[in-house]
């Protein structure tokens, strides 16, 4: 099963591991995203993540399906929250499971460049120091022509 | 016949313009380019955003000579930083 979603709640990393691994996958691979307490030598006190969920819903699903498509596996799960996140809290999670590790490294590795590519949500950072800043994002890939 | 769409607005860009929806209305046949141009002609603060921004039409990237129908939501997607 293929499981994505963007969500306020708690990630916990051990519901989102439990939607993968079968018999057939010798490999089990999770990735989690945390908030980390500095930026460019700054002292951060946490973030707050801002999405457009009713599209980042279905580009995340979008990106799960290419990664698994890519590797040939339907066990993967992908969680990504938004809301005000504590330094150490998890922004974002990604298991997947495979007969082999290199794919599970490889499903797991273009969700989350992906996500940093297309995903329609944006950080704030809050600084120990100063007023808060938005974080320098990626300029999302254009459609290059009218899909009508 | 006017053409009603609905623009919205995130994260830099909503602090922009200062809001997060707006409903603008475009002549029949305006594309995505036309809506932005719309909007920064209006002066400030929406001379503020890009000229080029990224924008989804329905929740999907838009090409800026994707043609509008109504009601269509056109979000200004600043510079994506998830993860």
């Amino acid at each position: 099963m293929i499981h994505s979603s963007v969500s306020a709640d708690v990630i916990d990393p051990a519901a989102v591991l439990a939607r993968v691994g079968s018999p057939r996958d010798g490999a089990i691979l999770l990735f989690l995203g945390v908030v980390r307490d500095h930026a460019d030598g700054r002292p951060v006190s946490g973030m707050r993540y801002e999405a457009y969920r009713e599209m980042a819903e279905p580009v995340l699903a979008e990106i799960a399906g290419e990664a698994a498509a890519r590797v040939g596996t339907d066990r993967l799960a992908v969680v990504h929250r938004f809301g005000e996140l504590a330094v150490g809290e998890v922004s974002v999670a990604i298991a997947v499971s495979s007969p082999h590790r290199a794919e599970a490294y490889d499903a797991s590795r273009y969700v989350i460049e992906e996500i940093k590519k297309r995903l329609p949500i944006w950080k704030k950072e809050r600084y120990v120091d100063g007023p808060d800043q938005w974080v320098e994002g990626v300029v999302p890939p254009r459609a290059t022509e009218a899909r009508r | 016949m006017p053409l009603l769409v609905n623009a919205l607005f995130f994260a830099s860009y909503k602090d922009v313009v200062g809001t997060g929806r707006l409903s603008v209305e475009l002549t029949e046949g305006a594309t995505v380019a036309d809506l932005i141009e719309s909007l920064r002609a209006r002066g400030a603060p929406y001379d503020r955003l890009p000229a080029e921004p990224a924008v989804a039409v329905n929740r999907a990237y838009a090409s800026f000579d994707e043609p509008l129908g109504p009601d269509d939501e056109v979000a200004f997607i600043p510079p994506v930083a998830g993860g």
